[in-house]
């Protein structure tokens, strides 16, 4: 242990800014993992232009220390340094909006108690000025003895001061900064006893417990505490617990209730005659704005044209970038064929490599756009109110509001979705949200939509242009992992998580304008990870797949077919005029022998096998081998079948796979009888399976760590691909009956 | 009566919140303590949840959570 680095912690009430001050404070490269036995995130990271290393601990956001789960403990344990595997830290530093100072100080008052060297940060401040509030700063830090500052951490104001103020407070002889009292010392003297004797009990009993966490024991019933006391099984603790709190109720001081009664009086007394709110902003802009967008119609409309809004922007503003990307990618493909002489390597370059890597990239437009419009909805409180709007219905399959967010979260990507519900407090409602949360139809599908329905879906656009047949499919697909979560939900709900129903205590925060910062900052994020994901795990998974359709069979008769197109293509170059005809003719001969091989190849090679061998299972869901090897190979990450039937085509591509896309490739494809192998019900049908099939290493993993079991992954696996084979499988059959097979 | 029991635009009071487990400690935490003024802001598109002015922030509670709160009306119009 190094006992010279220091280390602050960041704590504050959800939505209070905390994640931008954090990323102000200490640039993009925070550290994160996990603390050990929980789910909750540790975020870690360097403070920027500090002389010497500290670390700054981002805390989950919390509205009070009272822990009800492991979770939620991890926050006091951390402050009380009994975290296992992390110092106490140095000084905490308490984010506050400065529109909601009074709220906002009650978690201050509970973190003064931990007598640690506290700094106070006001976010938000720039609106503070424009409501016209008024703050007496200065009055309001002398007279809670710790310095207070001013910010708005989402345009970077600021925050220099709140570094240098950081080094100042972990500096060895910082001790004025240590707040002057503790709002505890204002309990009752009974409690005070009660506390102090339990404390004493503990440690007699070689469990030594913090001040403040015997306090939780003792006024939080049934809290993480309590049952952390009942696990240790000491004899006669919990009846000593009992009755230490009948002995409290019978003095008068009620539990809970005396400790919040407290601690806002507390806070009054702090703030009295120095925070000042102009009087009634009853019409407030955003309680007008509000009246609208919960209105019974009009906000209902507003959420559900916004949701297809969402998904109609993604195809029309993606397709010039994407269009972009595919030509650099042939561009490239062509490139390395006039560099690399035909074999291995050069089969491995542009049918391994470059459209694996091209295949993934094409897709990032979309992510950006997906993600910013989220961003954006998160940034300005459209999200709160969109649970708002929608928690009845939530309510209605035994979830709440609060699993919205996450959900919506999951239509990017299931992995974030399934951390967001930490924020969920029921344990219930989080493994029923998190069980449902790969239903939702995350980015990682949009590469599989996107093609299929680029490529056999009619391009028909009405209403002047404005609305695609596309664009339409595009969205009802998204919707079909969402609808059928419903009853999967409502089974769960019935019969793994049966209880009584969750809660659902929101803030609602004002609107405002998104902050750029903001929305770049998690734009790039997001973005980032994908592509990070392409680069790594697709990209490998890409390579095998080439590996595994490129072997074992005889490859001299594909070189020997390229070697000899490239030297009857140099001689037309040479004398175009002599005897074209015959070098071309002798040209397209080559090119025929040149796919033979690449079929007899691919016919002999290990995927081919495997593809052979699953083809009955595949068949009645109007697949051929090769969609089924592709669905296989992209178990481990979906959005790896496109690498997978980029490779596949362009291994025993029947047409010149470099002035060709994909697309063109699998129009291309015929069943041996000569049928085409893709009709739109095919497209259909590969589309719901995707929609509905767990092929996520990640989610699974994320699962795994969430629940801290191997059984839900598992469960999830078999009870989704389940789901998929039978969607497939109706969708090829009814899309069949209407025609849509030929 | 029950905070659930205000109409939009109506306040009251707060007497009580009933019971001690975690929704009680939960609505306390978050300001909701005897002696202090309640507002009904609206009531979200399908009648639940409904949004509340309290403490100069709006926070939004379920009937179940709002039954919890014993309120004494002060502003009985409906239409302020």
């Amino acid at each position: 242990m190094k006992p010279s680095k220091k280390s602050v912690a960041l704590i504050g009430n959800p939505n209070t800014g905390k994640s931008s001050l954090f990323n102000a404070l200490c640039g993009m490269s925070a550290r994160v993992g996990n603390y050990p036995g929980v789910t909750v995130e540790q975020k870690i990271g360097s403070l920027l232009d500090s002389p010497d290393p500290i670390d700054v601990i981002d805390l989950p956001g919390t509205y009070s220390l009272a822990a009800r789960s492991a979770d939620e403990a991890v926050t006091i344990d951390v402050l009380c340094g009994v975290q296992p595997g992390v110092p106490r830290p140095d000084a905490v530093v308490v984010i506050v909006d400065a529109t909601n100072i009074e709220r906002n100080f009650y978690l201050l008052s509970q973190v003064l108690d931990l007598s640690l060297p506290t700094l106070v940060v006001l976010n938000m401040w720039d609106r503070v000025v424009e409501e016209k509030h008024r703050v007496d700063v200065e009055t309001l830090s002398q007279r809670l003895g710790v310095s207070i500052l001013c910010t708005t951490a989402s345009r970077r104001d600021g925050v220099i001061a709140v570094r240098k103020a950081i080094q100042q407070l972990v500096a060895p002889n910082s001790t004025s900064y240590a707040p002057k009292h503790s709002p505890r010392e204002q309990f009752p003297e009974v409690f005070k006893k009660e506390s102090a004797s339990l404390r004493q009990k503990l440690a007699e009993l070689q469990h030594p417990v913090p001040a403040v966490e015997v306090d939780r024991i003792l006024i939080d019933k049934d809290g993480h505490f309590q049952q952390k006391m009942a696990k240790l099984e000491l004899p006669g603790l919990l009846d000593e617990i009992e009755s230490a709190r009948e002995r409290l109720s019978t003095a008068g001081c009620k539990i809970p209730l005396f400790e919040t009664k407290h601690r806002y009086q507390w806070v009054r007394e702090q703030i009295a005659g120095l925070v000042d709110r102009p009087p009634a902003n009853q019409s407030s802009s955003s309680d007008r704005i509000d009246r609208w967008l919960t209105h019974r119609w009009v906000g209902m409309a507003f959420f559900i044209a916004l949701m297809f809004v969402i998904f109609q922007s993604i195809t029309l503003l993606a397709a010039w970038p994407m269009g972009q990307v595919e030509e650099l990618q042939g561009w490239i493909q062509g490139w390395v064929e006039q560099v690399v002489a035909p074999g291995p390597l050069r089969s491995l370059l542009q049918d391994g490599v470059i459209a694996g890597i091209g295949g993934v990239l094409v897709f990032l437009p979309q992510i950006v756009i997906l993600f910013l419009f989220i961003a954006i909805l998160e940034d300005c409180g459209y999200m709160s109110r969109a649970a708002f709007v929608v928690d009845k219905l939530m309510s209605a399959i035994g979830l709440s509001g609060r699993s919205f967010l996450p959900l919506m979260s999951s239509f990017a990507c299931a992995v974030p979705g399934i951390m967001a519900t930490r924020t969920i407090d029921n344990a219930r409602d989080r493994m029923v949200t998190i069980l449902i949360a790969p239903l939702m139809s995350c980015s990682a599908r949009l590469p599989v939509y996107v093609l299929m329905v680029s490529a056999f879906v009619p391009d028909e656009r009405y209403a002047g242009g404005w609305l695609s047949l596309q664009g339409i499919v595009l969205f009802l697909m998204h919707c079909v992992g969402a609808l059928v979560a419903i009853p999967v939900a409502w089974f769960l709900r019935k019969f793994f998580f049966p209880g009584q129903a969750s809660t659902f205590l929101m803030e609602l925060h004002s609107y405002k304008w998104p902050s750029p910062y903001v929305l770049f900052q998690r734009v790039w994020e997001r973005a980032s990870a994908f592509v990070t994901r392409a680069g790594t795990l697709i990209f490998c998974t890409s390579v095998l797949v080439w590996a595994a359709g490129y072997f074992p069979g005889d490859t001299a008769p594909l070189t020997a077919a390229q070697k000899k197109i490239a030297a009857l293509q140099a001689e037309l170059d040479a004398a175009p005029a002599e005897g074209s005809e015959a070098v071309s003719s002798q040209l397209a001969q080559a090119e025929e022998e040149l796919n033979l091989a690449r079929s007899a190849l691919i016919d002999a090679s290990f995927l081919g096998m495997a593809g052979k061998w699953i083809e009955p299972v595949v068949k009645p869901l109007g697949w051929d081998w090769k969609i089924g090897v592709a669905t296989i190979a992209s178990f481990p990450a979906r959005e790896v079948i496109i690498a997978t039937l980029g490779t596949i085509y362009s291994l025993g591509a029947e047409e010149d796979e470099e002035s060709e896309g994909l697309k063109a490739q699998m129009k291309a494809e015929k069943w041996e009888d000569g049928r085409p192998v893709y009709s739109l019900a095919t497209a259909l049908s590969i589309m719901v399976f995707f929609a509905l099939c767990a092929q996520c290493s990640a989610t699974l993993l994320v699962i795994r760590r969430e629940t801290n079991s191997w059984r839900w992954p598992i469960f999830s696996f078999v009870y989704m691909t389940t789901l998929a084979y039978l969607g497939a499988y109706l969708t090829y059959t009814i899309a069949s009956a209407w025609g849509l097979a030929a | 009566m029950k905070l659930s029991q205000l109409a939009p635009g109506q306040s009251g009071i707060i007497d009580q919140i009933i019971g001690e487990d975690a929704l009680a400690t939960r609505l306390m935490e978050m300001g909701l303590l005897d002696g202090e003024p309640i507002e009904v802001i609206g009531r979200a598109p399908m009648g639940d949840p409904t949004e509340y002015a309290l403490r100069g922030y709006r926070i939004s509670l379920r009937r179940n959570e709002s039954d919890r709160v014993e309120v004494s009306l002060t502003s009985p119009s409906a239409s302020q």
